[in-house]
């Protein structure tokens, strides 16, 4: 496991290009002045969410999951599923049985 | 008196003795919502059509076999419009699910169908379920039936002014860090957040997986047993159900209180809680002890760190759960757009509102790279600590007792420019979904004219003591007959 930061960046370091960044990885397209917006509320949060690393979690592992269920598994058999057609009922663009989109480049 | 004001029981006894039939309670509710919804807000689309169809189907089964028919046959319900109903548009509050029309319905909604229910329509909520007042819906505001100039709460907001003002006799919501809870107290209804599991997540339009449960908002705290226990139980679509007893719900309802221990933790007296929320709470306190509950102090001293790690945890989920909103499966699409990346960005930024945008690059910043273990991580080790409060306290007392919000309903507005204030409005309610434990909001009292409710917290499948406790307060707080001023129906 990689090594835990002491501490949470100080408030007030996050630059509207990180932002940016992180707005492009989740395919926000965002515009600049919505980012800028954005990086100042950001800030604000982040600081907030900062003081975890004054919390004390030296003697207790992360949750994975809170209902203490294990190996939920089902017999392998083949079950109806939805129809091609009820599938694609709600997609904007298809063509042959398939979803449509733009390429990729 | 309307009939919509009545509990369910007492409307299942009348429908089965044939004082009325299940089209004309129907249809009464139908009137009300059409004269009363246009100044509230709660649907966002009545079904009237299907709703009546359902009450002839109900009338015929209780005609037939009137012993035999469910206690839910017959009865008005409305849906969270982030619950998936076959065939009825879906929208989560969001622009990109505008149009959606869902191929099938989740669970809960086809255990009532099969019961007899009558579905009035889809409720309105904050976008994604993310929201403590209902103002982050793409489509309308719902406002508070005691003061319109007032929030609902949220992000259920729709399916507690659907109850409050007698719209519908029962509705569903789902609460991830207290969006059944924090509207039912904001409009003075009942709301139960089921234990982790309880309630089949399947057709549940995700926002935080490992903290969204589906509950029961209504009227009376018996009505909110009977929908529970109509939802409840494991479902093979969704491996996170459990297999627990349900019969507690119901069966161990009139109890009492007398020598139960509630705990009340410290910290959550330390909140910042309005005046008039504090006295209604120490009246409920006395309330519940004069009935013979045993009051104690109790501690959960990772509170003041529940906040932070919620707005890690949650956001973090919705990053990675609405990355399949795309546009490409669902939603408006992407006209025009040239490349597959343009395409996402263009239905994605049309797409998500404010709050949405918020929490996704909140969550991904999150995740990514080199911040990980400093916010992630850490929050989920938190999430133990929070978990672990509630062990201990749960060894000495039975059932732990504490206003659910701060503060009764703000006004429209209040809180929009100011997210970490909007956030502080779950301080007391988000926990419980950390450690995934039951909680139950009751009507208690008013202050200034405002709903307050108590929040009852119960233990990992807690959920009969929590309504126990909630039934004995009901009886004595007598204000869930309460009608808010926007309830009143000309006709």
């Amino acid at each position: 496991m990689a090594k835990e930061r002491a501490s949470a960046p100080p408030a007030g370091s996050i630059a509207p290009a990180e932002v940016a960044h992180v707005s492009s990885l989740a395919r926000l397209g965002l515009t600049s002045p919505e980012l800028e917006k954005l990086a100042a509320q950001l800030e604000v949060i982040v600081a907030a969410v900062g003081q975890l690393s004054s919390a004390d979690t030296s003697a207790v592992e992360a949750t994975a999951q809170v209902g203490g269920l294990r190996n939920v598994t089902r017999e392998d058999v083949v079950a109806p599923g939805l129809s091609a057609d009820e599938a694609l009922a709600n997609a904007s663009v298809k063509a042959a049985g398939f979803l449509r989109v733009p390429a990729i480049q | 008196m309307s009939l919509l004001e009545e509990p369910i029981r007492e409307l299942s006894r009348r429908l089965r003795d044939r004082e009325f039939s299940a089209v004309e309670l129907t249809q009464e509710a139908l009137a009300r919502a059409e004269e009363l919804d246009p100044a509230l807000g709660a649907f966002l689309r009545v079904t009237p059509e299907l709703a009546l169809a359902a009450a002839a189907a109900a009338d015929r089964r209780l005609r037939e076999d009137p012993s035999s028919a469910p206690i839910l046959c017959g009865i008005p319900v409305a849906y969270k419009d982030v619950i998936c109903t076959k065939g009825v548009e879906t929208t989560a509050g969001s622009q990109i699910l505008h149009g959606f029309v869902p191929p099938y319905s989740a669970t809960v909604v086809d255990r009532l169908s099969a019961l007899g229910v009558v579905p009035l329509g889809k409720l309105n909520c904050d976008e994604f379920a993310m929201g403590s007042s209902n103002e982050n819906s793409s489509y309308q505001l719902t406002r508070n039936p005691w003061d319109p100039e007032r929030v609902a709460g949220g992000s259920s907001g729709g399916s507690a002014v659907a109850v409050a003002a007698r719209l519908a006799c029962a509705t569903l919501g789902s609460d991830t860090g207290g969006s059944i809870r924090l509207p039912a107290s904001f409009s003075g209804v009942v709301g139960a957040k089921p234990t982790y599991g309880r309630v089949s997540r399947y057709g549940l339009i995700a926002f935080a997986s490992s903290l969204d449960q589906i509950g029961p908002l209504a009227k009376t705290v018996e009505d909110a047993a009977l929908v529970l226990t109509a939802i409840a139980g494991q479902d093979p679509h969704d491996s996170t159900s459990v297999m627990a007893p349900i019969d507690g719900f119901l069966g161990e309802l009139r109890n009492g209180v007398k020598g139960l221990r509630l705990g009340i933790p410290r910290e959550y007296l330390e909140v910042g809680l309005d005046p008039g929320v504090r006295e209604v709470f120490e009246q409920s306190v006395k309330t519940l002890e004069g009935l013979g509950a045993v009051t104690q102090e109790v501690s959960l001293p990772t509170t003041e760190y529940a906040l932070a790690a919620y707005y890690v945890i949650a956001p973090a989920e919705v990053s990675s759960n609405l990355a399949r909103m795309d546009g490409v499966r669902f939603g408006p699409g992407f006209p025009g757009a040239t490349t597959l990346k343009d395409a996402y960005e263009q239905a994605r930024h049309n797409g998500f509102g404010a709050e949405v945008r918020r929490r996704v690059i909140l969550g991904t910043y999150a995740l990514s790279s080199g911040y990980y273990d400093a916010y992630y991580l850490r929050a989920q080790k938190v999430r133990t600590l929070v978990a672990q409060d509630f062990d201990r306290a749960f060894a000495e007392v039975d059932a732990i007792i504490s206003p659910t919000a701060p503060t009764a309903a703000f006004k429209v507005g209040e809180r929009t420019a100011d997210p970490l204030a909007m956030y502080a409005t779950d301080i007391l309610t988000l926990p419980a979904n950390l450690a995934g434990i039951s909680g139950v909001s009751v009507p208690a009292g008013f202050a200034n004219g405002l709903p307050v409710g108590l929040q009852i917290l119960g233990p990992y499948l807690g959920e009969a003591t929590c309504f126990r406790v909630g039934q004995s307060l009901e009886g004595e707080a007598a204000v869930w007959n309460r009608l808010p001023p926007l309830a009143v129906a000309a006709k």
